[in-house]
């Protein structure tokens, strides 16, 4: 079927079988292979991205079902050279070890903040616990997200 | 996965036909029907990819979020549009003051992503997570095949139900949010070719008997719209209290869901459902019976919840769950009890 998506705020024109999820019209066919495809089955939040602001999985939604919804991804969180605050804290804050789930993480910790759910580290793990990480990284994304969290409110 | 046709409805009507074709009216249950309902898909894509779902035809209903998406209270009670997603609800400053048990099994279901996408319509038809159901590589599954037999029985079945089990399947409903509605009462409105319908929430799911692929009593084709939730002097002491593996991101090994309408320190009414433990979003009414008129201290909390579990029979592995759902309950009416409101 022909679709347009809007990913990171252009259009792309694509013609794919229905069967096609969010998460690989991304990665097989436009090349955007910063969301990652962990488990496939929507446990493991390496494919989150966000959809009309909110953070969804990519790999339980159909790409035909977000059609004319605009669509971010971990690709557009930098602006040129300058890192998003977020990308910023985890450089700073060494959270991750392999970075399979990195890019999940990020969308999700933004997310997390718009959400107003960054408040205390408790909360902070309670709404990342939807995005897994084997490496076992969780206090220092825990420590970036703290840290991130004003920095993104300041702008 | 297997090939879909792929169809969008702007509206409820266009919903409505696109989704009754004529195969709707001999297929055996809702959730076998060749075309089905797509919103957040977080139960049926997933299956899709494991092969235990087959749908020949997609029909998204997302659309419809402006004509069945709302959520709002008046004196008659809660009012949530099937298509609101499970945050939504949960973020709700009237639901989270008003009803806090139904704001809380939201909250403790899924992962904030899940919950963006599913929707509350969708939440209630979420399927088991029984392994034996979700892996088509097993051959005996009464859910999947009908006659096949039941290889949760004799098999890794911790997880599974303790109440409302049969001979044939031993599946539990793995939601949370249904128990919620299940525990007050609340009623779901329903919208088919016929017309609409209002249903009793403790009447949509089955137990399963020997009938365990027919989950609902939701005809083929039959479109949920939304639900409401009694208003009642009991909604704003409620809670909803979830024991599992982990402390995040876990279905229930056991849950309870528990309103209050105390006077003095005596019971006037109790609302009590239970998850995790049974084949079907569970009220138990004998356990709000064993409460009425009585003091709530830990006496009366421990006879209700022997109430609650009278019944139950453990198969296998699960015979744990009887007892962490008795605890389940007693802490829950304690914290309720506790709870200034």
């Amino acid at each position: 079927m022909e679709l347009t998506l809007n990913i990171n705020g252009r259009d792309h024109r694509l013609s794919l079988d229905p069967r096609t999820t969010l998460l690989d019209a991304l990665r097989d066919h436009l090349g955007l292979t910063g969301s990652k495809k962990g488990c496939d089955q929507g446990q493991c939040g390496a494919c989150t991205v966000h959809v009309d602001g909110r953070r969804i999985l990519a790999c339980l939604t159909l790409a035909a079902a977000v059609q004319g919804r605009p669509v971010a991804t971990v690709e557009g969180l930098a602006h040129g050279d300058k890192l998003h605050p977020m990308q910023a804290a985890f450089v700073e804050h060494d959270a991750f070890q392999c970075g399979y789930c990195t890019p999940g993480q990020l969308m999700s910790a933004v997310a997390c903040v718009h959400e107003g759910h960054a408040h205390d580290r408790a909360a902070i793990r309670e709404h990342m616990s939807g995005n897994l990480c084997r490496c076992g990284a969780y206090p220092k994304i825990v420590d970036a997200i703290e840290d991130a969290a004003p920095k993104m409110e300041r702008g | 996965m297997r090939p879909f046709r792929y169809e969008h409805a702007a509206d409820r009507a266009q919903a409505l036909q696109l989704a009754n074709g004529p195969r709707e009216a001999t297929a055996s249950a809702h959730i076998t029907a060749p075309i089905q309902y797509l919103a957040g898909g977080t139960t049926l894509i997933d299956l899709m990819k494991l092969d235990v779902m087959r749908p020949e035809v997609l029909v998204d209903i997302n659309a419809l979020a402006g004509q069945h998406g709302a959520i709002r209270a008046d004196a008659s009670g809660l009012h949530l549009g099937a298509l609101a997603r499970m945050a939504d609800a949960a973020d709700d400053l009237v639901v989270r003051r008003d009803y806090p048990m139904i704001a809380q099994s939201l909250e403790l279901a899924a992962s904030p992503q899940l919950r963006n996408m599913a929707s509350l319509g969708g939440n209630v038809l979420q399927r088991t997570r029984c392994n034996y159901f979700r892996d088509p590589s097993w051959t005996a599954c009464n859910k999947r095949h009908p006659g096949s037999g039941c290889a949760a029985m004799d098999g890794v079945n911790r997880k599974l139900a303790v109440l409302g089990a049969s001979d044939h399947c031993i599946a539990n409903y793995p939601g949370d949010f249904g128990v919620a509605l299940a525990a007050l009462g609340a009623t779901v409105d329903i919208e088919g070719a016929g017309g609409r319908r209002v249903l009793a929430f403790e009447d949509l799911h089955r137990l399963p008997g020997d009938t365990p692929h027919i989950e609902t009593n939701l005809k083929p084709g039959e479109l949920i719209t939304g639900f409401t939730v009694p208003a009642g002097p009991w909604t704003r002491r409620s809670l909803y209290l979830k024991i599992r593996d982990r402390q995040s991101y876990e279905f229930a090994l056991t849950s309870a869901a528990v309103a209050l309408d105390v006077e003095g320190g005596v019971v006037r009414e109790a609302r009590i459902g239970l998850g995790g433990l049974a084949a079907k979003p569970w009220r138990s009414h004998e356990a709000e019976a064993a409460l009425k008129g009585r003091p709530l201290d830990e006496a009366a909390a421990h006879a209700a919840a022997d109430a609650a579990l009278a019944k139950a029979a453990g198969h296998g592995e699960a015979t744990f769950k009887i007892e962490l759902g008795r605890r389940t309950l007693v802490r829950a009416l304690l914290q309720a009890h506790a709870m200034e409101v």
